[in-house]
């Protein structure tokens, strides 16, 4: 059984975002990516699967069904969710930042700081600052180390590169990996770059006008040139 | 000399009134981003409540704190049934809802204890402290003091406490503290307790020195706004010291200038949320939001 199956999803919702009844699968410790041009979808998808987003079809964590449930609920499951625009809490300091991202816990809150000041030592140089403050890749490191402290199954990034210089997002994708694969934490991730999330994703599925186009292993999807040319314009 | 003090003294009790009525209006517009008209209506049904127990022979200070539990339920009650159906409107729309629930409180209040005054029983008795040839009231004193320790309460609370965090978390970002988990629906309803709380206490305490009617939280609720826009509508201490300002100011123009006098003492709060609003909107201690992308 994975982690998180899909199944038929459907949405309608704003500016011609639509699902067409997607259906994908994504394996316990794996990095999954959804790729594919705007407005594919992507974002809709995740928005799915954290409950922020009506849609109908079958949404399963380990066997359990959670489509229609409340996010709060969700993220109590154990999915965290960095949204697109990172969703800084931007008058708080970074520290209470950190704080939020760990509400559902109910120890070892003090440790998990740390861990992530370990990980990210520029949070830890400015963990008294309004979180407003910081540099666009200090947001980012910020929403991404909010989302940790759920200590979660699975982690949804929305298009961690956005809006980042090609130094910062590397940087950034090098430690994601990382901590993945040390605290055998699920990502789900979503990209427009899709050179960049293939190189360190298992598993990738190519999203277009709410249909899945096609799906296989990271390092085929990126070897095929075709491929990568008539879906991802790479 | 003395008699300026004196009615300094006054002014800060005043004004710690209105301080405590002001941070009940900012806390919710802190949490929910509306601008509670029917504040003021909340906290006299809750004096109300108060006054109804003392009648059924509950001592003061235990009715008293009934009264803040009560106050705390019903200001959740309020959040959950009224306005949250409504969260998320345009401000207009969330305005007419907070008229709307200041004319079903004051009617309701109307039909249950009647159009009459009442005299309400002091908390701190009728005593003064005579401080080199200066009296002050004990009334006064006790006033300031238990706004001060709300107010350091409050403060705890919201710095401090996970509770207060969810508060300050979700007033910034619903969406973002929905992803963390908090369940933002229950933060707001504390948030709107908390303040039919602070609301209520307010009206307890200044209830003696103002007989007790439906229309008894009109005036101050005006001088509320000016301590609140004053001070910042988004500023805890500002609503505080804002308070204070318009109490004193508020005292002394009474005293002092005659054509005031005690008839026109409420143009000055108008007067002052008027200059405020011209000169700077954002309030002594309001904050303007930083961001960089």
């Amino acid at each position: 059984m994975s982690l998180l199956e899909v199944e038929d999803l459907r949405a309608t919702y704003g500016q011609g975002h639509v699902l067409h009844g997607i259906s994908f699968a994504v394996e316990e410790g794996q990095i999954v990516s959804i790729l594919g041009p705007n407005g594919a979808g992507k974002t809709t998808t995740l928005r799915a699967v954290s409950g922020t987003v009506q849609t109908t079809g079958r949404i399963a964590l380990d066997g359990h069904d959670i489509q229609g449930e409340a996010p709060d609920r969700i993220a109590r499951r154990g999915i965290a969710h960095v949204p697109e625009g990172r969703g800084t809490f931007t008058e708080l300091t970074v520290e209470e930042n950190l704080r939020v991202g760990g509400y559902t816990r109910k120890d070892g809150l003090r440790d998990d700081i740390a861990r992530v000041y370990k990980w990210f030592p520029r949070l830890s140089e400015r963990r008294g600052q309004h979180a407003g403050s910081l540099s666009g890749g200090e947001q980012q490191m910020l929403a991404v180390s909010r989302a940790l402290m759920l200590r979660p199954r699975l982690l949804l990034l929305d298009e961690p590169s956005l809006g980042l210089a090609p130094l910062v997002t590397r940087e950034l994708f090098r430690i994601l990996e990382t901590i993945a694969r040390d605290e055998g934490i699920t990502v789900l991730i979503v990209e427009q770059n899709a050179n960049l999330v293939l190189k360190f994703a298992d598993y990738a599925y190519v999203l277009e006008s709410g249909r899945i186009a096609l799906d296989g292993d990271a390092g085929e999807i990126q070897a095929d040139e075709a491929v990568k040319r008539s879906y991802l314009g790479v | 000399m003395k008699e300026f003090v004196q009615v300094t003294v006054d002014g800060i009790a005043a004004g710690s009134i209105y301080g405590a009525v002001a941070l009940a209006l900012v806390l919710i517009y802190r949490t929910t981003g509306i601008v509670n008209f029917a504040q003021g209506e909340m906290a006299m049904f809750s004096t109300f409540i108060a006054w109804g127990l003392v009648q059924a022979d509950v001592p003061l200070g235990l009715a008293v704190l009934c009264t803040l539990g009560l106050s705390f339920a019903g200001g959740m009650v309020i959040e959950r049934v009224i306005i949250r159906p409504v969260e998320g409107s345009d401000p207009l729309a969330l305005v007419i809802v907070t008229l709307g629930l200041l004319i079903l409180l004051n009617s309701g209040a109307g039909w249950i204890w009647g159009f009459n005054n009442r005299a309400f029983p002091g908390l701190f008795g009728d005593e003064t402290l005579d401080i080199a040839g200066v009296r002050i009231s004990w009334e006064s004193i006790g006033i300031t003091g238990v706004t001060l320790a709300v107010v350091g309460l409050l403060f705890l609370l919201t710095q401090k406490t996970k509770v207060g965090l969810a508060m300050r978390a979700v007033s910034m970002n619903p969406e973002s503290s929905r992803l963390a988990g908090i369940r933002v629906g229950r933060t707001l309803m504390i948030g709107w307790g908390l303040a039919a709380a602070v609301g209520a206490l307010a009206g307890a305490l200044i209830a003696p020195s103002l007989f007790l009617d439906v229309n008894f939280m009109g005036a101050v609720l005006v001088y509320s706004f000016a301590a609140a826009t004053l001070g910042g509508f988004d500023s805890p201490v500002g609503a505080v010291v804002g308070g204070w300002i318009i109490g004193v100011t508020e005292q002394l123009a009474g005293h002092y200038v005659d054509f005031i006098g005690s008839d026109l003492k409420i143009l000055v709060p108008l007067g002052i949320i008027i200059v405020v609003l011209m000169v700077r909107p954002s309030g002594l201690f309001g904050s303007r939001e930083v961001a960089r992308v």
